[in-house]
Formats: structure tokens, sequence, C-alpha cells
């Protein structure tokens, strides 16, 4: 499955309850009070499962984690680091 | 303190059913335990079920003046009732008993509804004009009493809970789509509107008054908004000095009782101020009473600890388990009368019955202190947001959002993502509802849970709208800080925060509170002082605070607050309760409900049991959806509508016809 499909699913499910319909690839999920603090942690948890990655702190940030499409290009750039960079 | 209930014939003789009555007040006997009472005439019937705390022997309602064309039944206390007696007795009035109903109803004769701007109290009245053929009914100014009707076929149908009013067969009993959305939204309806479709609340500090056929009803204070040059000059030291005695004054005169008067104390600012002015100025052996929780997160048992052996009061407290509370939840709602955000209510309608148990009736609170002077993070989130505002991209700015909610921002991974959080809205800070802006919004993201035909029902309806619309002249003048207090107050105070942490929940177990912080003298004047005096920096209740000083340990008065709440999650879905919880919220009573959309209330569910910490929206939205079942279930499909033994009156005045007597 594509990695944004992926995570698509698990904010539908997780903070939309199943209503997905008006989740776009560039809606923001702060300024549509889509996930607060502890969804942040829940969706960090998830992408560190899922994906194999380790989010850093000064990773957290609306920037990465705003909308599926930062997530997706967040994901992307993780993925495609060299290892000797992601150390 | 008490229950009352009634029925009027706006339109003239039509009988009126003394079992009618009855049944209305067996419906109240939680709120009136000691005694109960009825007037009936052909046109009204007055019903009365009466906690005994002023004039134990004589007071037994209803009460009538001089000649009998006057009779009231009254639940509250009236505190300056002697000094109003005094007056009365000099302009010729004579009392046949000693207690402060019939001063009310000797005040209203003098000076009709005038006479409620003298009383300092709280209140529920109902007063029958048996010549001129009028019931007036009035609540207290910021409603610590209440007080509900509904006008069906002419007829005025009023009591002190809704149940009362439900036990009339010819009432429909259905939810109320559209305070379904107020309460999604602002945590509670905007009066004067209940979860309950056409049934009403008497606003606070209104009158209602029926008089030839016609129903009016008039507001007779509102809160004070003061602007900055009608706010008064003095030092923060005089304030602190006018504060001190107000305060001891309010408590002075909420003493005033023929029953012992305990005390709540929880360890925070309010209350242990509350109980620290009893015992140094008026009963060194006062009972105090305070919660305790099984997690840190929610337990103050140490400032409690430490204001007990301050004080060296006699305490008794209450472990409130997680397996309490969730099991409690529905017992709490059926005297709630309402859907909640929170569980914590519930402790305290534990509480209650622990008070009770020890043989106290009366106990006073420091609630209402948080909002006459200024105690609550949204005020002082308000302040930094609008800072912000004016730099939104300026990062130290933004760092003092961190300062407001240590215990969210305790993890430092999310500092960036909470500060942008809280950014929102910031170019909206001309709208009257800015401070509240973030709250409200969090809260409407449960409005996903609605089902499609309750969404229907609400169609466009813009509560923010309605808010705007209902704010007084005034609103404009005053500073920020101010409207942030009065929207609190108007909307959460009365009705959460009075009711369902308030009234309800003390009266569920015969126990009356007495709040010395909202003594209108305390409100007038918190309303003089300046904003920034009151919230100095961030800091908040400063005034209070430093009005506390030379009575508190200084471990009480520079603490951080900690906002009084219960589990949610860990008492709705533990050992015990799960199984509960998972039948009302099952597909099955989802779809009898008809308010909730199933699917996505099995997904939170499957969440709430699979998430170990879970967000504070998806807490809400766990026990607000539960408690709504519990409401439509208890007071829509399963209501009884017979609820208790029946009432054998201790007083029954009965001036009806034959003729109409036969047929009623």
């Amino acid at each position: 499955m594509d990695n944004s499909v992926k995570v698509r699913e698990f904010v539908v499910e997780n903070f939309l309850f199943g209503d997905g319909e008006s989740l776009k690839d560039d809606t923001s999920f702060m300024e549509e009070g889509i996930i607060d603090s502890t969804g942040i942690l829940e969706l960090v948890f998830f992408l560190e499962e899922t994906f194999g990655l380790n989010v850093e702190d000064d990773e957290l940030v609306p920037d990465n984690m705003d909308s599926l499409q930062n997530i997706a290009r967040f994901i992307d750039r993780k993925l495609n680091a060299s290892p000797a960079a992601e150390a | 303190m008490c229950g009352i209930a009634g029925i009027c014939h706006i339109d003239g003789p039509d009988g009126v059913s003394l079992n009618g009555i009855k049944r209305m007040i067996g419906a109240l006997c939680h709120r009136g335990p000691d005694e109960t009472g009825i007037y009936l005439d052909d046109q009204v019937g007055l019903g009365h079920a009466r906690l005994s705390i002023i004039d134990l022997s004589s007071g037994t309602q209803p009460i009538h003046n001089k000649d009998k064309s006057l009779w009231i039944v009254y639940n509250g206390e009236v505190f300056n009732y002697p000094e109003l007696k005094k007056d009365l007795l000099r302009k010729g009035h004579r009392f046949y008993t000693t207690s402060d109903t019939e001063v009310v109803l000797h005040l209203y004769e003098e000076q009709g509804p005038d006479c409620l701007k003298q009383l300092n109290g709280q209140f529920a009245i109902a007063i029958w004009d048996a010549k001129k053929k009028e019931l007036f009914l009035a609540r207290d100014r910021v409603g610590i009493r209440p007080l509900y009707y509904t006008v069906l076929n002419n007829t005025v149908i009023f009591a002190s809970e809704i149940k009362s009013i439900f036990t009339n067969e010819s009432i429909s009993r259905r939810i109320d789509p559209i305070a379904m959305d107020q309460i999604f939204t602002f945590w509670t309806t905007l009066t004067p509107r209940t979860v309950f479709k056409d049934i009403y609340e008497l606003p606070p500090g209104h009158y209602l008054k029926t008089s030839g056929g016609k129903v009016t009803i008039r507001k007779y204070w509102d809160i004070p908004l003061y602007s900055r040059a009608e706010q008064s000059d003095l030092s923060p030291q005089e304030t602190c000095r006018h504060v001190q005695d107000l305060l001891q004054d309010a408590v002075r005169i909420r003493l005033r009782a023929d029953v012992s008067v305990g005390c709540y104390l929880s360890g925070g600012l309010d209350s242990s101020g509350a109980a620290a002015l009893v015992v140094r100025n008026f009963n060194k052996d006062v009972r105090t009473f305070g919660i305790r929780f099984d997690s840190d997160r929610f337990d103050e048992s140490k400032y409690q600890n430490l204001m007990v052996s301050y004080l060296n009061v006699n305490h008794t407290d209450l472990k409130a388990t997680n397996e309490q509370i969730g099991a409690s939840l529905s017992d709490c709602l059926w005297h709630c009368e309402k859907p909640l955000l929170r569980t914590a209510p519930v402790p305290l309608f534990l509480l209650s019955d622990v008070v009770r148990k020890s043989g106290y009736k009366v106990v006073l609170t420091g609630e209402g202190a948080d909002e006459v002077f200024g105690g609550y993070n949204i005020f002082r989130e308000a302040k930094v947001r609008r800072f912000l505002a004016k730099y939104p991209n300026s990062q130290s700015r933004a760092e003092l959002i961190g300062q407001l909610y240590p215990y969210i921002f305790n993890n430092p991974r999310l500092k960036r993502t909470l500060q942008s959080f809280f950014a929102r809205g910031l170019d909206q800070i001309d709208d009257p509802i800015f401070s509240h802006f973030i709250r409200w919004e969090n809260t409407s993201r449960i409005k996903t849970f609605f089902s499609q035909e309750l969404n229907e029902a609400i169609g466009q309806y813009d509560g923010y709208e309605q808010v705007r619309q209902s704010l007084p002249e005034g609103f404009e003048r005053a500073d920020d800080f101010s409207r942030a207090q009065y929207l609190e107050m108007a909307i959460f105070m009365s009705n959460y925060l009075l009711s369902s942490q308030g009234d309800r929940v003390a009266m569920a177990h015969s126990v009356e509170i007495r709040l010395p912080f909202l003594d209108p003298r305390v409100i007038d004047f918190a309303a003089r002082v300046p904003s920034k005096w009151k919230i100095l920096g961030l800091n908040e209740k400063y005034i209070l605070k430093k009005s506390f000083e030379e009575i508190l340990p200084k471990e009480v008065t520079s603490r951080p607050k900690n906002p009084y709440r219960a589990p949610i999650k860990q008492s709705l879905l533990n050992e015990k309760t799960a199984e509960y919880t998972k039948e009302a919220l099952s597909e099955k009573s989802l779809s009898g409900g008809g308010l909730f959309d199933a699917g996505k209330v099995t997904k939170l569910l499957r969440k709430a049991q699979a998430v170990e910490n879970l967000s504070e929206i998806d807490n809400m939205a766990l026990v607000g959806v539960l408690s709504s079942q519990l409401i439509h279930r208890q007071f829509v499909r399963d209501f009884p509508l017979r609820i208790t033994d029946p009432v054998v009156p201790a007083l029954v005045v009965d001036r009806r016809s034959e003729a109409l007597r036969a047929v009623s």
C-alpha cells in the first residue's frame, strides 16, 4: 500500500472516526482541529512503527506534521535519506 | 433548601388537581425530605418539599401574608433577612413565623418585583397573588437555585427540577436538537433552553409574571461590566482590605441557620480561604469535607492535608475511586438532567452523600471565586493569545503559552505543535467571543459523532451568532478580560458549575451549598477592580491571593492552580464499568436514541480501549455521547411517571370550589 494511503487511513480511522470525505491532502490538522497534542503523539508513534522512522524532537513541527501532504513529504525525505545522514 | 413546583392557568379558573401537585412534589423529595405543603385554588396549585434549615418549627410552607391574599413557596435562603425584617417591622408588617420565607413575601407585598434587588441570597420563588390573580416566579442573580417552566395550553407548569414537570402526562419528553448543538459547543445550553424541547429555565436574574392571560419575563440584574472609567482607583492594598471585609461578611451571613453549617475543603485557594474565614472568625470547630482521587493527576491530598492541619479542623474525606465514578454516572445524571462533557460532577455527587450521612444539611463552598476574581486558564490563555496576535511570529511570545498549561507542555516534543494549536484564530481578536474560540471549536469537534438525523434537525443553526447577539450593552466598552469573564459567568457558571457541579449534585442528597464568593456585594466590588490587578501578568487571582495571605499558608496562596477534574476513560472503561458503558454505546442502544452515528461511536470506543492516554477531546466525546444516551434513556425512553411514594402533606390549603374540584 502506498505510504500516503496508509497515513490517510490512520488519520481517518483514529481522528475522524471513519468520516474522511472532507480531508484533503492539504487540510491543516491544526486549523481544522483534527489533531490535538495527544493526537500528535499518536501520529508520531504510528509513523515510527509503520515506516521504521525515528522522528526527532526538532522535526515535530507543523511543516512536517500538519497535513497529509506535509507528512508524505516528510516520510519521503526520511526514507530517502542515507543511513549515515539519518544517524 | 427545598423544592418547589406548581401550575397556573393564566386565562382564569380551570381546575387544579391535588394529585397532580402531589406527584410533582413527589419527584422533588430529595430536595426537601422533611415535610411537604400545598396551596390550591381554582386557578393555581403550589407545592413545596422542605429541607428545614431556618425556623425548624413554624416555617412550614406555603406561607401567606396577613390577609391571606399572597401565598409563597420558596426554595432557597435570603441571608440578609434579619435586616430586611427590621425595616418591615418598622413599617407595620407582622409575622407569624421566624422564617426568611415570610420576610420575602412581605417585602414583595411592599415593593412588588423591585424587592428582588434587596435580596442577598440564592433562591427560586413562586408567589401567587390571589386577589390580582397573578403568578410571580423569580430566580436569584447568578442562578444558584434552579427553576424550570413550560407553557402548555395557556397553563404555566413550573418546578425546581425538570423531572417534576415531566410527571404531568400531557407534557411531551423530547431531546431538543439545538440544545444538543449548544451543549457540544459551550458545554451547556444557552439560557433559557434546556436539553428538553419546550422546557425552559427561568434565566438567572430574571422574573416571570402571569397577568391578564399573558406571560412576561423581565431581567432585574445582569453580570456587571464596568468600563475602566467606572472602575475603582484603589491601590491593591486598599482593594485587598475591602475584599477581606466583604468576604468575611459574606461568610458571616451565610452561617445563619438553625442547623450546623460545614465547609467543603479541597486544598485549593478558594475553599481553603472560605474555610479559614469560618475558623478564624466564627467557628473553630467547623466540620470540613473533601474529595480525594486514585490518581495523582487529579488528587489534591497534599494541600488538603496541609489545610486540615493548619486549620486544625475535623475533616472527613471521600476517596472517589474510578469504579465509583463510573458506576454513579447514571444516578448523577438523573439529578443533573443534562448531558455532561466531564465526569467531575460525580465525585461531588458522592461527597454530598457523605456530608448528609455525617448529619450535615448545609456547607459553604469556594465555587464562583474563579469567575469573579479571574482564576481560569481561559482568561490567561486569551491574554497570551492576544499578546501573541500582535507579533504572531515571535518565538518568545509563543513560549508564554507553555506557562499556561504546564501539565500539557511537560513533553518538550510538543512545544511547536502546541504553539501552533493555540495560535489558531489570531486574526479574530476583535470577535467578542475571541477568548472562548479555541475551547468552543475544540468541543464542537465532538459533533462529528452526531447522527445524520440530528444534524438535519440542527440545520444551519449558529450558536456563536446567538451568543454574539445576546451580549449586553456595555460589552464592547469592557476590556478583554472582563468580556471573557462575562462569557464565562453567563454561559458556563450558571448552567454547568452552579448546576451540575453545584445545586443538583448537592441536593441529590439533600445538602444545601452556600457560596460566599457569589455574594452580590463581592461580585460587584470585584467587577470594579481593574483587570490588571485581578490577573497580574499571568498570575491569576492576584487580588484574592493577596487578600488571603494573612489567613492561609504560603504553600496554598502561591501554589499553581490545579483545575478540579475527574478521570473519564479510567472511570467509564474499567473492569467494573466497561460492560455497562459498552452496552449503552452499542449499535442497538445508539439507534434507539437516534442521536449519534453508531459506526463512529464504535470506532471511538475501540480507540478508547486501545490507547493508553486518550486525548482530551476523545475523553469528552466518550462521556458526552454516553451521558446523552443515559439522559435519553432515563428521561425520554423510560421515564417513570410516578417517581416516588405518595406524598402526605403536612399542610394543604385547599380553596378550590366544589364545581372545579370535581373536574380536576
